[in-house]
């Protein structure tokens, strides 16, 4: 009976992760991935398999968030994506950037052209940068969530995202002035 | 916050998944949890001729029925939502991998 009454507890808890990081899962699939379908396929899969470890995961996380652990597990599943398909990233992600793009102005062209500058220029950036990038600006993950989530200190999650924004500086001019 | 951290806020901004998604999720949570409770519930029938497996029959009543009560919040709301059709390619394989992994645990 109490573990009935444990199961059931669990599974609202579960719920309850499931409703507040749909969109961090789904932001974090979409921008390693590049195309909504799979993305989608990836979400499910990261939740499906959330689920069966959850009960493990909370007694390990002793009471800290589960935002890391579940952005890890998606992060597991697309790396095995990209094994299994012999796949790469797409670069295809105007149209998630453009909707904030501004709407209203005489600078919607020159906007939109940077804002594809910018993506262009996350996607070619080393894998754990963009990640870091992806985590820190779609997810507005902490240092300290984002160490957890890639498996490092936070020291190091601070020089890898330091490192990340100056390495797109410096690609952003040169596009500028070549 | 430097220019670049700017363009990097307005350009990584979070994507909302479609409707579609959040009630194939549901659905597949809630199916996954009545899979698992269908074939405990015929196992256990089968298993109750044998004493030597009351022990795990007990434990399949256990998760049974709280696979069979699973979700009850996740399943309220998608009452209320239109539903969808949609390919179910990861879900079967979630579903496939659950009755598995409760398959091993049972000692089947």
């Amino acid at each position: 009976m109490d573990e009935e009454v444990d199961k059931r507890r669990l599974d609202g808890e579960f719920t309850e992760l499931y409703r507040a990081h749909l969109r961090d899962v789904y932001s974090y699939c979409y921008y390693r991935i590049g195309d909504h379908h799979d993305a989608e396929d990836l979400t499910e899969q990261t939740f499906l398999q959330a689920y069966r470890h959850f009960e493990r995961a909370q007694r390990e996380s002793r009471g800290r968030p589960l935002r890391p652990w579940l952005v890890r597990i998606a992060h597991n599943l697309a790396a095995n994506y990209y094994r299994d398909r012999s796949r790469r990233p797409q670069t295809q992600l105007e149209d998630a950037a453009i909707v904030s793009a501004p709407h209203d102005t005489e600078d919607l062209v020159e906007g939109r052209e940077e804002l594809r500058g910018v993506l262009d220029g996350v996607s070619k950036l080393p894998d754990d940068r963009r990640e870091a990038l992806i985590m820190r600006f779609a997810l507005g993950m902490d240092n300290r969530e984002i160490a957890r989530a890639m498996d490092r200190t936070e020291g190091a999650t601070k020089v890898l995202i330091h490192r990340a924004i100056k390495q797109l500086e410096q690609g952003l001019s040169e596009d500028r002035r070549g | 916050m430097s220019n670049v951290e700017a363009l990097l806020r307005s350009a990584l901004v979070p994507v909302e998944p479609s409707d579609a998604l959040g009630d194939r999720l549901e659905r597949g949570l809630s199916e996954i949890t009545d899979a698992a409770a269908g074939e405990l519930a015929d196992w256990e029938l089968s298993a109750m001729g044998d004493p030597r497996a009351w022990g795990r029959t007990i434990a399949a009543v256990v998760l049974g029925g709280a696979a069979a009560g699973a979700l009850v919040v996740v399943r309220a709301r998608q009452k209320h939502q239109k539903r969808h059709s949609s390919p179910f390619r990861a879900l079967q394989k979630g579903a496939r991998d659950v009755r598995g992994d409760l398959a091993r645990r049972l000692g089947r």
